[in-house]
């Protein structure tokens, strides 16, 4: 039996509830395992809302959406976010230690204690995204950059298969962005799936081997150097992109 | 001064007050840390009015006071739920809507149905008024509170902190959330009793605020506001004995002198860490 793509999504639809219109139209896509996609366009193009479809976080979509084979709300081990940053409350009194443990709260069970073997995994987290340092410190007192090795340290510690990262390069100093692709990279190298949104264009073709470009609906898929194209950009984002050095 | 300390005591109805106002203290303070973190100091608000109708239902029905109360807080808290849900309102907006319809209701009630009197220690509380059965009532509900806490303690902070994670990994936020309401909803019942339902706000926030001053640790600031909460209890039960006062506003201006302390304390340690950093 052939392996099941990490991530298959066909015919997705969706609109926010009162709203009149769709946010995605029609959205196919198939990730492979050991897949790095970056998931391209312009801020309110739907990044953010098919991240959350594939985590079930909204209700409501019709089309077909699985994670390995099986709806997402049923493989919460194998799947992993980065959140936004406008959508985590850091001002909550919680420590860097306290936020990386959450990442193993899914194999832990609820209402258990974690056990040994669990802060084994969050000490290798804090230390391979070099803030063990920082473990007692509270996470609403660090830099942006900080914060987000906490956040993928946590992801870590999670060790899901596929890993959803919404937007995780804003606010980021340079020395974080190149933590975060190394760690990515590793990631895809070891078998996981990443998949990362940004309207960053810079860091697609160092970075990335395939780009989504989303606007509602795929405007692009496929190898970041061909997709990657002025009529592509001007379509995705609604301007003429450096259409002067085309040759 | 053990004498004066202890003659009080020696009346069983002024005991239970004391023993009814530090439990309601305890379970106010429990909650005090999420309340003011999460932002629900509204909603925590709101419920506390809200429940004055079913209050005055249950007085004239003559069943349990704290059944009333927790269904009324109960329909409150769905009403909030349909409101704002599928973001057809913000929050706050169906909070003022039902909180003041509710608390309306009540008034209403009150005046037609009840004399003034006979109620208004619902509105600004009775510490003298605790029964024994009032005393059991409100063991069962610290007892409840402390056992959900300990148990779903990291459930709360995750979908508090991240909520979107929360959902990755299966834990509803919304779930938690009303597990909270529903905590908050059984304390501010019992709490009532003591500060009545235009104070008890003061025992869900002002604790946690002044222990936020002094700490940003989550436990240190549950256990702060524990300790300020029961001393601010026991504090204006004997200003409010020897002064001949009602006993909610002083409990109230104790916990709110305590706010002003630390607010001082943690503005002259900034201000000397600044001067020393220079």
């Amino acid at each position: 039996m052939p392996q099941s793509p990490a991530l298959f999504v066909r015919n997705l639809e969706f609109r926010y509830p009162g709203s009149e219109t769709d946010v995605l139209e029609g959205v196919s896509l198939t990730v492979q395992a050991g897949e790095r996609v970056a998931l391209v366009g312009p801020n309110g193009a739907g990044k953010s809302t098919l991240l959350h479809l594939i985590l079930g976080m909204e209700e409501g979509h019709r089309g077909q959406i699985e994670v390995y084979g099986n709806p997402a709300h049923r493989c919460f081990h194998r799947v992993a976010i980065v959140p936004q940053r406008s959508t985590v409350d850091w001002r909550f009194p919680v420590t860097v230690r306290q936020v990386v443990m959450m990442g193993r709260y899914v194999h832990l069970g609820w209402f258990r204690r974690p056990r040994q073997e669990d802060r084994d995994r969050v000490d290798e987290a804090l230390s391979k995204m070099d803030i063990t340092d920082l473990a007692n410190r509270q996470v609403g007192e660090l830099s942006g950059g900080q914060q987000q090795r906490v956040m993928l340290a946590r992801t870590l510690a999670h060790d899901a298969d596929l890993l959803l990262l919404d937007e995780p390069l804003n606010h980021v100093d340079i020395a974080t962005q190149e933590l975060i692709f190394h760690t990515l990279e590793r990631l895809t190298a070891d078998g996981k799936t990443v998949m990362v949104s940004t309207h960053d264009l810079g860091v697609l073709t160092v970075h990335f081997t395939r780009a989504v470009f989303l606007d509602r609906r795929i405007i692009a898929d496929g190898d970041v150097k061909e997709v990657m194209t002025p009529e592509t950009i001007a379509e995705a984002y609604g301007f003429e992109f450096h259409k002067e050095y085309t040759p | 001064m053990i004498e004066l300390l202890l003659e009080p005591l020696s009346y069983g109805f002024v005991l239970r007050g004391l023993a009814g106002g530090l439990l309601a203290a305890l379970a106010c303070a429990l909650l005090s840390a999420f309340v003011v973190w999460r932002g629900m100091a509204f909603v925590g608000d709101a419920l506390a009015h809200a429940i004055l109708p079913g209050v005055v239902v249950a007085y004239v029905l003559g069943i349990g006071l704290f059944f009333g109360a927790l269904a009324a807080a109960a329909i409150a808290v769905v009403g909030i739920g349909l409101i704002s849900g599928r973001q057809r309102l913000k929050e706050d907006t169906a909070i003022g809507v039902v909180f003041s319809g509710f608390f309306a209701l009540g008034v209403l009630l009150m005046s037609r149905i009840t004399t003034y009197q006979d109620l208004g220690h619902i509105l600004f509380g009775n510490i003298l008024g605790v029964g024994s059965s009032d005393l059991i009532l409100m063991s069962g509900v610290v007892a409840l509170t402390v056992i959900v806490l300990a148990l779903s303690y990291k459930e709360i902070l995750v979908a508090s902190f991240d909520p979107a994670h929360s959902v990755a990994i299966g834990l509803s936020p919304t779930a938690i959330r009303y597990l909270l309401l529903f905590l908050l909803a059984m304390t501010t019942v019992v709490a009532i009793q003591t500060v009545g339902v235009i104070l008890v706000l003061s025992l869900l926030v002002t604790p946690a605020a002044a222990a936020s001053m002094v700490s940003k640790r989550l436990r240190t600031i549950m256990a702060l506001s524990l300790a300020m909460s029961l001393a601010a209890t026991v504090i204006g039960f004997y200003l409010s004995y020897y002064g001949d006062v009602a006993s909610g506003p002083v409990i109230v201006l104790t916990l709110t002198l305590f706010f002003v302390l630390a607010f001082a304390w943690s503005h002259t340690k900034d201000h000397l860490l600044r001067c020393a950093g220079r």
